[in-house]
């Protein structure tokens, strides 16, 4: 297994002087390829931050941060999908920003759209899709980018439970069958552990590793498996401990 | 190593095992039972299509409130009329006024005034846009421009066009471009600002998302940034419309060209002819040809609300 993300002595901080916010202090982590990754913490633990600062999109501020010039792709709470384009001129912008051609493009956007089960739905836009169809198009948009880690920034944070159960199912197949590499932050302990190979749970303000779990239940697994749960139960409680720590 | 096992045994045997997925088969019977589930949800989540009803009941359905609400307009005139509150010479009937306006459309020499009027009313628009989008992308992109100008523009914005007209005389004489000085500096501000409040307004998820897919400079503002700006632009256009078509009203009223017949001059001389009768007809030209306008601009802004999903239908 390679290495494709790695995440050495890495501190994130904002401002200077006496207004200075340690958001990440010396976090070390590596991702190897095809992993599944989850980033678990309470509220204030900068696991947003290090999606971010593994997405280019800020500068840390120690350690080293590594991800060998690989392409990452992101996705958020909200789709984030542009209103001005249908469901397939979404994904193929980033092929089109690639300079593929337009055959190609419609084609390949095709797939993708397929492959999230949404092959029918390209005409449409964004708005005429529920809350869960268009994280789905995020995915296919995330997928044309042909990234070699997908960062995920709890991506099904604002859906229902029944729908967040189905994408979980949905995200497991995609994540097998495209052989990804998942970095996936959330506060849903369970959550975390139906999905990740790892959990690893972060403190806060400032953020550090407290401990990276290995999830190895059989796949597909269920949220609501007794082997899903008990290791979430103990999970909580190493999270309630470390909230607990921070009362006045 | 997936890739070992080439056969469809291999995909279901290794269905609980991540990595001993081979991409060319897959198990079927769990993966439809998925697939399923994932379009049920889907059926379920978008609800039935809605009946939108008959072309020419929607069309009745928006136009009887505007009817009724011009034939109160009429009613309430004519009432007004029959109190003999002003005499007839002064506030003639709605009849009088609808027989001049309807000999009026039949002559040729009227139709001419129109076609002067709306050449200047898009010439100056059109210029107003190029410059006030110019201005507009200018200020948002450089931020010493934007300390120094932004709250001029919205000065600017502020400033009745009629306060214009003695200096734009005194650059340009009586001629085009004293007009056509007064209908840009009305307008352009709005266009300008339409563009910077969009570009400003830009959702920061957008921009991230934009950012990793590796936009940059011009890419950026092509697919991202100028789209993104859209509504608020066409808001600024429409805003900026209404200015101008005020600016020009006032000008062609003040800055008569010599050998120009354009609507405002057919006004000012029914006006120095005490024709009251002519002067009502005007008023209903020039708000016609405003309505119309914005008629115009309202389907634009519609369609583009709808295409986004911002209006409630």
């Amino acid at each position: 297994m390679s290495t494709v993300v790695r995440i050495d002595d890495v501190s994130k901080q904002y401002g200077s002087g006496s207004n200075a916010l340690l958001a990440l202090d010396h976090v070390s982590l590596a991702v190897d390829k095809g992993e599944f990754v989850c980033l678990l913490g309470a509220s204030g633990c900068g696991k947003s931050t290090l999606l971010s600062l593994v997405a280019g999109l800020d500068e840390i501020t120690g350690g080293t941060l590594d991800i060998g010039g690989r392409h990452v792709a992101l996705m958020f709470q909200e789709a984030a999908l542009f209103p001005w384009l249908s469901v397939a001129g979404n994904v193929e912008l980033p092929l089109k920003l690639q300079g593929v051609g337009r055959a190609e493009r419609k084609q390949r956007a095709l797939e993708l759209l397929e492959i999230v089960r949404l092959g029918g739905f390209g005409d449409k836009r964004p708005h005429e899709l529920s809350g869960g169809m268009r994280q789905r198009v995020a995915l296919a948009r995330a997928l044309a980018q042909n990234a070699d880690v997908l960062l995920m920034d709890e991506p099904f944070g604002a859906l229902d439970a029944m729908t967040r159960d189905i994408l979980h199912d949905e995200l497991e197949r995609i994540w097998r069958e495209q052989e990804l590499t998942v970095l996936f932050v959330t506060h849903n302990v369970r959550e975390a552990v139906r999905l990740g190979d790892r959990v690893i749970l972060l403190s806060s303000r400032p953020g550090r590793v407290i401990e990276d779990f290995k999830i190895d239940h059989p796949r597909p697994r269920r949220i609501d498996s007794p082997e899903v749960s008990g290791q979430a139960a103990e999970i909580t409680d190493r999270l309630r401990a470390e909230v607990a720590r921070h009362a006045n | 190593m997936p890739t070992e096992f080439p056969s469809a045994r291999a995909g279901l045997e290794g269905a609980f095992q991540p990595d001993a997925f081979p991409i060319v088969e897959k198990p079927k019977d769990p993966d439809l039972a998925a697939a399923d589930r994932v379009s049920g949800l889907d059926s379920l989540e978008l609800g039935p299509e809605k009946e939108k009803g008959r072309l020419g009941k929607r069309i009745w359905a928006s136009t009887w409130p505007k009817l009724l609400a011009i034939a109160i307009v009429i009613g309430v005139w004519q009432l007004v009329y029959l109190s003999e509150w002003r005499p007839a010479y002064v506030l003639p009937a709605p009849v009088d006024v609808f027989a001049e306006l309807g000999s009026l459309l039949t002559e040729a020499k009227f139709w001419d005034g129109v076609r002067l009027t709306m050449t200047r009313a898009v010439t100056g628009f059109a210029l107003a846009v190029a410059i006030g989008t110019v201005i507009g992308a200018a200020v948002s992109r450089f931020t010493p421009l934007r300390a120094a100008i932004g709250s001029l523009i919205t000065g600017l914005q502020t400033m009745p066009s009629i306060m214009w007209f003695p200096l734009a005389i005194l650059l340009f004489q009586l001629g085009e471009e004293a007009i056509l000085f007064v209908v840009v500096i009305g307008a352009a501000p709005s266009v300008a600002n339409g563009l910077i409040s969009g570009i400003d307004y830009v959702p920061r998820t957008w921009l991230r998302v934009g950012q990793v897919m590796g936009m940059k400079g011009l890419a950026k503002y092509r697919h991202l940034i100028l789209p993104a700006s859209l509504p608020s632009f066409v808001s600024g256009l429409k805003q900026g419309w209404a200015f101008s078509w005020r600016s020009l009203m006032a000008g062609e009223l003040l800055v008569i060209v010599p050998g120009t017949i354009s609507i405002g001059v057919r006004m000012q001389t029914a006006r120095d002819l005490n024709d009251a009768v002519a002067v009502l007809a005007y008023i209903i030209v020039v708000l016609v040809i405003g309505i119309l306008v914005d008629q115009f601009f309202n389907a634009a802004d519609g369609r583009l609300r709808k295409r986004w999903g911002l209006t409630g239908s």
